[in-house]
């Protein structure tokens, strides 16, 4: 459960990966640190090349870290082989052995941990059931759908009942229905099985509907951690917040603080209420940012704290955008949702106030 | 006509012809050969009528079947001993980063390749005479060592093909899932690269079989291969005798070739 603080399943320590050395040289990971707790969905987003991949990789032993530790429940594992890891990987491609069948690939691992034979069938078909397919047991891998593969792969990570489950983007290779699909599914194993899992993906959809924590990663580093509703209403930086969602970025100064919120005078001259980040306390020229959804619109243009006029107005059947410019020239997305009968009927041209709710508006750190 | 045409070898005038010409000159000799295996009369030229006298009488021949004999167990030791030190340097030489001198080690490996076969057999023939005279053995294993060492490179290129192709997430896979190097290689790489290592046996089998240069080098008095009984026998008179070996040796290779073809395809 996401808000009890249980004991860490994972805990990365100031960790760094380096490759190349000289001008080459190139931090896949800067000091990154990370706990991890138990029965915990916890993913692993950022855009390719930030260095989620790598994390997973030193996770997994694929790769050992340049400096720092990973324990895994307090025992250090960063110098342990894969092989002697409690730990299994989903992989992005599945890998799974195209010389045996369905039922063997599962078998795999706790046929190689020596486990007897009648545990070792017992468990593969328990595992069979808990994917759902019984029925292809016997199939080769070559004979059966790309969705069929992925839960054969992830039947095989879960038959040895790893300490931690690592995915490595696995929904990346299915059809959009399909991935719809296995996210639920992935969610349901993830309840039954009690498991840690540690995914890694670069869909912000995906991450916001699965993860019980979200750490945004971007050129080697971890910007923020937290719950999908904290990553995507308290975005502590800028990237966060553009990677994550739609948002609009107002330059504002800080006029007063009290406890985990400020006043803050827009370049407008209205003055509102928005939220600090943790952890940090910006001063002088700040950015604020307002996600689309939550900005109003006002009565009336004047006296509203900010105004503008609708340059465009795009219409995506359960919501419409209006693409804004503010008087003092930032744009803006004001975004409505749609109800029957209750059309919008504000047009490109119109001149137009702007509410900021009281919890809508953000303090960047950066 | 709108249609653009691409250029087509095919549609060039004489490309019928110069093809033609080639299948004929490649397979006629090879031909006559056969039909003259067949040939009742004992002349290489007259022909007499069908008959198997040739294949008996070289079924019956105690020097042919020994040489025969030989043969097939140079190769066989020969290709086994190739093969497992083919597949160790494959693996040496994919399983690895990229190093300077990895291309040094390539060259070396395939070095019988390279080196004309005259200068190998020259080479064997100093060396090894120096060690008969030292340890006066003089028996099949000189021939079998000579054999083993030029069947390398054609073990290793069909392994290392099969190698470079296998997905390596495989092999890390099985790592994951608690395989040992060793369990990793025995249950994931090595089922994997069966196909690769059939084909490289098959191939080291057959360079073995056939080889006259090193092997009339090397070999001591009494060690005739069925290639070098072949040969003395062509300098003396031409007996259709070698004519039916040639042929029973063109079914063999034919054969394997299509077997090996046979267990490629079914494995992919």
């Amino acid at each position: 459960m996401p808000d009890q603080p249980g004991r860490n399943a994972i805990e990365v320590r100031d960790v760094s990966k380096i490759f190349g050395s000289g001008d080459a040289r190139f931090a896949a990971l800067d000091r990154v640190s990370v706990a991890i707790r138990e029965n915990e969905f916890f993913t692993l987003l950022g855009p390719s090349g930030c260095g989620k991949t790598t994390l997973l990789r030193l996770i997994a032993g694929f790769d050992f870290p340049s400096e720092g530790e990973i324990f895994l429940y307090g025992e250090d594992i960063a110098p342990l082989p894969p092989y002697r890891r409690p730990v299994n990987t989903v992989f992005q491609s599945y890998a799974l052995f195209p010389h045996m069948t369905v039922a063997q690939n599962i078998g795999f691992g706790l046929e190689m941990l020596g486990k007897p034979k009648n545990e070792i069938k017992a468990r593969v078909e328990l595992m069979l059931k808990l994917v759902r397919m019984e029925a292809l047991a016997n199939r080769r891998t070559s004979q059966i759908s790309g969705g069929q593969q992925q839960r054969v792969a992830l039947a095989r990570a879960l038959a040895p009942q790893p300490k931690v489950l690592l995915l490595d983007e696995p929904l990346s290779a299915l059809d959009y229905k399909l991935r719809k699909e296995m996210q639920i599914e992935l969610k349901r194993l993830q309840n039954e099985t009690g498991i840690t899992f540690i995914f890694v993906t670069h869909d912000q959809e995906e991450a916001l509907t699965m993860s019980d924590r979200i750490a945004v990663m971007s050129a080697g580093k971890i910007l923020q951690i937290g719950s999908p509703r904290d990553i995507y209403d308290r975005p502590a930086e800028r990237f966060v917040a553009d990677f994550i969602g739609e948002s609009n970025f107002l330059p504002a100064t800080m006029v007063s603080k009290q406890d985990d919120h400020a006043t803050v005078r827009l370049t407008s001259g209205a003055e509102i209420s928005a939220s600090l980040p943790q952890n940090a306390s910006p001063a002088g020229d700040v950015t604020v940012v307002v996600r689309p959804e939550h900005a109003q619109f006002a009565a009336a243009a004047n006296g509203a704290p900010l105004a503008g006029t609708i340059e465009n107005v795009v219409y995506l059947g359960t919501d419409t955008h209006f693409h804004l410019k503010l008087d003092t020239g930032e744009p803006f997305i004001v975004r409505r949702q749609n109800a029957r009968g209750h059309a919008d009927h504000r047009e490109a041209g119109s001149r137009v106030g702007i509410l900021i709710p009281a919890d809508a508006a953000q303090v960047l750190r950066d | 006509m709108s249609k653009r045409r691409s250029f087509d070898l095919r549609s060039q005038p004489g490309f019928t012809f110069v093809a033609l010409l080639t299948f004929f000159m490649l397979y006629l000799p090879i031909a006559a050969l056969v039909v003259y295996a067949f040939n009742a009369g004992s002349s290489m030229a007259i022909w007499e009528g069908v008959s198997l006298r040739w294949f008996y009488s070289a079924a019956s021949n105690e020097r042919v079947q020994e040489a025969a004999m030989r043969s097939a167990l140079i190769a066989v030791c020969a290709a086994l001993i190739a093969t497992v030190a083919a597949t160790m340097a494959a693996i040496a030489t994919t399983r690895t980063k990229p190093y300077p001198g990895l291309t040094f080690k390539y060259a070396f490996i395939n070095q019988p390749l390279m080196v004309p076969e005259i200068v190998t057999a020259v080479a064997l023939l100093i060396v090894f005479s120096r060690i008969k005279v030292w340890t006066g053995y003089s028996g099949l294993g000189y021939l079998i060592a000579a054999h083993a060492a030029f069947c390398i490179p054609f073990a290793y290129l069909p392994i290392r093909a099969r190698l470079e192709s296998m997905d390596l997430t495989l092999e890390r896979a099985a790592a994951d899932l608690y395989a040992t190097p060793w369990k990793a290689f025995r249950h994931v790489t090595l089922p994997l690269l069966r196909p690769g290592i059939i084909a490289g046996f098959m191939l080291a089998f057959v360079i073995s079989l056939d080889d006259v240069v090193i092997t009339e080098f090397v070999k001591s008095g009494g060690q005739d291969t069925l290639p070098t009984y072949m040969l003395g026998q062509l300098r003396r008179a031409t007996s259709p005798e070698v004519n039916a070996i040639a042929t029973v040796f063109l079914l063999f290779s034919v054969v394997l070739v299509t077997a090996f073809f046979f267990i490629n395809r079914r494995k992919a």
